[in-house]
C-alpha cells in the first residue's frame, strides 16, 4: 500500500509533496499580506483619524466574525464576477477568472491580517509609555521611536500571538483548495478518488501539516527568546 | 549688545504664562519661571501642584495650551490645530530642543530590550550621528562618572532601581544637554537608594549644570538649589533662595506644606 506514495508516475508522492509546497508557498505569501494589512490596520485603529479607525474596526470586526470559506467565496466569486463585468465594459462577453492562486493567497491574508491586527494592536498597546517618552524626551523623532524602540518592544509581546496567527493561516490555507488550488488538502482529496485509500491519504497529509506547525512553532519560540532579551524571568510568571 | 552676548545673556529656560488643563481640570493656572545658565532650581510642592507638569511642558512631553516656552533664548513655536487645541508649529524644532534640554524619569524609563551600554548610545549614535567608537567611548566614562563601569553590557532588569537611575542619568548626560529636568528622580527608590542618586545629582549641580528637579527631598533641595519653588494648585505660591522659602517662609501654605514635610 505505502507504494501509492512513492515517486513517479505510479505513486502520488510527487503530487502530495507539490501539494505541500503549494500550501507553503500560499500560507507564507497570505501570512506577509495579512501582516502588511493588520500592521496598517492596527495603525489606524491606534492613531488614525476617525474614517480610518471605522474602516479598519469594519474590517476586523467582519473578518473575524464570518467563516473563512465565506470570505474565500466571496472574493473568488466576487472578484471574478468584478473582472468579468469590467471585461465586459470593453467588449469581451466572455466570462474571465482571476487565478485561483492570487485569489487564495489574498482571501487566507484577509482573514489572516483581520487576526494580526488584533494581536499587534494589543502588543503596542502593552508597551510602557515611559519607553516612548524617554526616546521622545532625548529628541528622537517619530520613525526613529518606532524603528528602534517601539517595535522591538511591541515584538514581544506580539510573538506567541503571531504564532498563533501563523498556524491559523497555515490551516485555513486548506480552504482555498475549495478554488480548485492544488494545494496540499486537494492533491490529497485527488489521491484518496483515484486509489480509494482515504485513511492513507488524509493520515500522510496530516503528518505534513503536523511537521510544518511543529518546525515553525519551533521556530517561533526561538523568536521568542531572542525578542525577550532583556526580561526578567521570575518564577510565578 | 552683540547676538553671542544676547545667547548668553538669555536664561537657560525661561517660561511665561504658562497653561496646561487636562479636561476639566486645570493643572498650572499661568505660570512664569526662569532659570539662569548654571542655576539649579528645585520645584516643590504638594502631589497634584502641578509640578511635573510643568517640567514636562518644558521638552514638550506635555503640549501647554497657553503660554510661551525659551530654550536659551529660542521660543517653541506653537500653533492652534483646527480644533484649536496648542500644537508645535514645527516638530523637527521640538527634537532639536528635546535634544538640548536632557530628562531624568521617576520610573527611570531605561529601555529594557538594551543593555546599559546601548541605552547610552542610542542617541548619541541615531541622533547626533557620532560614530559608534566615539560614543562608546562617551559612554563608558559617563559610567565611570556615576560608577556604574561594570554594569555596561547588564539590562536593566538586572540592576537595582537606583543603579538605573544612574545609568539613566548617564543616557541623559551623553546628549551633552544644556538643561537637565529631574522629574521625583528617587521618588521610586527604596530609602537606601536614594543617597547614591543624589550624590551624582550634587556633583553635577557642582560642575555648573542647569538642572530643574521637581522633589520631594527637601535636605536636598535646601543644600543643592539655588533657587526653591513652591508650587501650589498650578500656580507659584512662593520663590527664593532656599534659605528664604525654607528659612522664613512668606506664605502660610507653604509654610504647612514644609512642616508637613518636616522641613520648618
Amino acid at each position: 500500500m505505502l507504494e501509492l506514495l512513492s515517486y513517479g508516475p505510479t505513486g502520488w508522492g510527487d503530487e502530495i509533496l507539490a501539494g505541500a509546497g503549494m500550501t507553503l508557498m500560499v500560507a507564507v505569501l497570505a501570512y506577509l499580506v495579512g501582516l502588511v494589512a493588520g500592521s496598517l490596520t492596527a495603525a489606524a485603529k491606534l492613531a488614525g483619524p476617525a474614517p480610518l479607525r471605522w474602516l479598519a474596526a469594519s474590517y476586523t470586526t467582519i473578518v473575524r466574525g464570518v467563516p473563512a470559506l465565506l470570505v474565500i467565496w466571496l472574493l473568488f466569486f466576487g472578484g471574478n464576477g468584478l473582472v468579468t463585468w469590467m471585461a465586459g465594459l470593453f467588449g469581451y462577453g466572455g466570462r474571465v477568472e482571476l487565478p485561483a492562486f492570487g485569489i487564495g493567497v489574498l482571501a487566507v491574508g484577509t482573514v489572516s491580517g483581520a487576526y494580526a491586527a488584533e494581536v499587534i494592536r494589543g502588543a503596542v498597546q502593552a508597551v510602557p509609555k515611559g519607553q516612548l517618552e524617554a526616546a521622545r524626551a532625548l529628541g528622537m523623532h517619530r520613525l526613529l521611536i518606532l524603528r528602534r524602540i517601539l517595535v522591538p518592544q511591541a515584538l514581544r509581546f506580539a510573538l506567541p500571538g503571531l504564532g498563533n496567527v501563523w498556524q491559523m493561516t497555515l490551516k485555513d490555507t486548506t480552504l482555498v483548495s475549495v478554488i480548485t488550488l492544488a494545494e496540499l488538502m486537494r492533491q490529497a482529496y485527488m489521491a484518496m478518488q483515484s486509489t480509494r485509500q482515504p485513511f492513507l491519504f488524509y493520515l500522510t497529509a496530516a503528518l505534513i501539516y503536523l511537521a510544518m506547525t511543529s518546525l515553525s512553532d519551533m521556530g517561533f519560540r526561538w523568536a521568542g527568546r531572542r525578542a525577550e532579551r532583556g526580561v526578567r524571568r521570575t518564577a510565578t510568571a | 549688545m552683540p547676538p553671542s552676548q544676547a545667547a548668553i545673556a538669555a536664561p537657560a529656560v525661561q517660561i511665561d504664562g504658562l497653561h496646561k488643563r487636562f479636561g476639566d481640570n486645570e493643572v498650572l493656572k499661568g505660570v512664569s519661571l526662569s532659570a539662569a545658565q548654571g542655576e539649579v532650581v528645585a520645584l516643590i510642592g504638594s502631589s497634584g501642584s502641578g509640578k511635573s507638569t510643568l517640567l514636562r511642558c518644558i521638552n514638550l512631553l506635555e503640549i501647554p495650551d497657553d503660554g510661551r516656552v525659551l530654550i536659551q533664548g529660542e521660543e517653541i513655536a506653537m500653533k492652534k490645530d483646527r480644533a484649536g487645541r496648542a500644537q508645535p508649529a514645527d516638530r523637527r524644532q521640538v527634537d532639536r530642543i528635546r535634544q538640548r534640554c536632557g530628562m531624568v524619569f521617576q520610573n527611570f524609563n531605561l529601555w529594557t530590550h538594551m543593555t546599559v551600554l546601548e541605552n547610552i548610545i542610542e542617541a548619541p549614535v541615531h541622533v547626533l550621528g557620532q560614530n559608534r567608537e566615539e560614543a562608546v567611548a562617551r559612554a563608558e566614562s559617563l559610567l565611570a562618572k556615576v560608577g556604574l563601569s561594570t554594569k555596561r553590557d547588564a539590562y536593566p532588569s538586572q540592576m537595582s532601581g537606583g543603579q538605573q537611575q544612574r545609568a539613566a542619568i548617564a543616557r541623559m548626560l551623553a546628549m551633552g544637554p544644556q538643561v537637565m529636568l529631574f522629574d521625583e528622580p528617587t521618588s521610586a527608590l527604596d530609602p537606601e537608594l536614594v543617597g547614591e542618586v543624589l550624590r551624582v545629582m550634587r556633583d553635577l549641580a557642582t560642575e555648573g549644570a542647569t538642572m530643574l528637579i521637581v522633589t520631594h527631598e527637601m535636605a536636598f533641595a535646601r543644600e543643592v538649589a539655588h533657587k526653591v519653588v513652591f508650587l501650589h494648585q498650578g500656580r507659584i505660591e512662593e520663590q527664593g533662595t532656599p534659605e528664604e522659602v525654607f528659612g522664613n517662609p512668606k506664605s502660610e501654605r507653604c509654610r504647612q506644606f514644609l512642616t508637613r514635610e518636616g522641613q520648618h
